[in-house]
């Protein structure tokens, strides 16, 4: 279980964290929710560690991340797969060797063994015939896949991923939530999501979180979301006409 | 941040730089792809700039030394002096802080803001060691190899435009240039080099790990890279001669 316990971040007078919990569980999708400046991409930094924060703990299976030493984390950091907003692929490396670049650096692997393993990853996302190309050959939901491989081919314990659908069309959006989820089960393991699209929300949201100001406002499952009155909540997710109307029509459902 | 600031910061990032490699297969390989980088792609352009500069070495002196009381031979004299003295091991510097320079700082600062470095990190690879070291190598391996081939190509230079305008003859030059020859002064030049390319790595890519932003960072973070380089190797460049022929 990924734990994170009442965090504090500042930046300067900028107070961007105020004390924000939450607990994800393995084989779940979690989602952390909310409007710019609410403070997800800081609360993301901080427990992959980019970050520290102030105050408070976050706990890996009851191993407390933040506070270790540098040599320390690296071993939890070799657990830990992240998919960021921009895919953050090496733009000198090609496709294969980008996604075998976490088995060169951590693995004894012999070179057959490492191209099995990116072979069978990319097969894994539907990219069996990209190994050659480079980043700047590749579409936006392309990148988005191969920096999925590379953050699964090392078998990781807990996905982060940092707005996995931005900048995609919605179809293809719908093949990452799902692939994104597909892998969480299949792997066992602890995802979580930060976005702000709804259709995510709603496809793969096991958890959702909302934050708000920096503050964790409101917290339940996709289902959850059509039956709160929190105003919050409401405000943010139900901004567009399509899900006023989508949300009505399941309250009169029920 | 004040500049003490930021030499306290370029300090603690030379700490993170000169650590063992967390993978030696994986370092060898980017230091031969920075060998190739930095040191064999700079080939073309030092040649060039020497060979000419040693021609206008060669004809200013020339045209400068008219009395009948001055030898000839001073000319030759006088270039390789130059050449091994301050253009190979300071002036070609200069030039590969602009071009070198500013590559790198460019290419770690575009990492930097496309999150490529954040994505190293988060794997656990001291990001500072994996990309900077193998350039340090590389430049500290290869440079004084550049320098001694600019130092040969800027005499060469000198000669090629005697010839060319005849200003003086081939055996004065020949004369010149094996005159009071002084094997320190290549050490001289060397370890100035030496210097100034640990400079021009670590100085650039200081600049470049730290942007944030955006591409318009990235080119200001540039500019301020060769900036900074240019001063403190012109600086050194001043208390090394201080310190080593005076």
């Amino acid at each position: 279980m990924l734990e994170v316990i009442n965090i504090h971040k500042s930046f300067g007078d900028a107070h961007i964290l105020k004390g924000v919990s939450a607990t994800f569980e393995k084989g779940k999708t979690s989602l952390v929710i909310g409007q710019s400046g609410s403070g997800k991409t800081v609360f993301i930094k901080c427990m992959v560690g980019l970050l520290d924060p102030e105050e408070g703990e976050i706990s890996f299976d009851s191993r407390i991340f933040n506070g270790l030493k540098e040599k320390e984390k690296r071993q939890i950091r070799k657990e830990i797969g992240m998919v960021f907003q921009g895919s953050a692929l090496y733009d000198s490396m090609t496709v294969e060797e980008n996604v075998m670049f976490p088995l060169k650096m951590f693995t004894s692997l012999s070179k057959t063994e490492m191209l099995e393993r990116v072979s069978f990853v990319l097969n894994r996302v539907h990219l069996p015939d990209a190994n050659n190309k480079y980043p700047s050959e590749l579409s936006g939901g392309m990148k988005k896949r191969v920096a999925i491989a590379r953050a699964i081919v090392m078998r990781p314990k807990y996905l982060f991923c940092d707005e996995p659908n931005s900048g995609l069309d919605p179809q293809t959006a719908i093949v990452i939530d799902n692939l994104i989820r597909e892998i969480t089960q299949e792997y066992d393991i602890i995802t979580v999501i930060n976005s702000h699209d709804m259709n995510s929300v709603m496809e793969i949201g096991d958890k959702i979180i909302f934050l708000k100001d920096g503050e964790k406002a409101w917290e339940g499952t996709k289902e959850d979301i059509f039956r709160t009155d929190n105003e919050a909540v409401v405000n943010f997710v139900y901004s567009s006409n399509l899900y006023k109307k989508v949300r009505e029509a399941y309250r009169k459902d029920m | 941040m004040t500049n003490l600031e930021h030499i306290g910061a370029y300090v603690l990032m030379l700490f993170q730089v000169f650590r063992k490699p967390q993978k030696w297969d994986v370092f060898w390989t980017s230091l031969f792809k920075e060998l190739d980088d930095l040191g064999l792609k700079s080939l073309g352009i030092t040649a060039f700039i020497a060979f000419f500069v040693g021609g206008v070495v060669a004809i200013q002196t020339a045209l400068n030394v008219d009395s009948p009381f001055i030898p000839k031979y001073l000319i030759g004299f006088a270039t390789k002096r130059s050449m091994i003295l301050e253009f190979a091991p300071t002036f070609v510097s200069v030039i590969l802080a602009g071009k070198v320079g500013s590559y790198i700082t460019s290419s770690i600062g575009t990492m930097r803001v496309t999150e490529q470095i954040d994505a190293l990190e988060i794997m656990g690879i001291n990001s500072l060691n994996y990309l900077v070291l193998p350039k340090v190598i590389a430049v500290l391996l290869f440079y004084p190899i550049l320098v001694i081939l600019a130092m040969f190509l800027g005499i060469l230079g000198g000669w090629v435009a005697g010839i060319l305008t005849d200003l003086f003859f081939t055996e004065d030059y020949i004369m010149g240039i094996q005159l009071e020859f002084n094997p320190y002064f290549i050490q001289y030049a060397i370890i100035k080099t030496v210097v100034f390319a640990f400079v021009i790595v670590t100085v650039s890519a200081y600049h470049g790990h730290k942007v944030s932003g955006g591409a318009l960072e990235v080119g200001r973070a540039s500019t301020k890279a060769v900036v900074w380089t240019s001063v403190v190797i012109i600086l050194l460049n001043y208390f090394l001669t201080q310190m080593l022929l005076g």
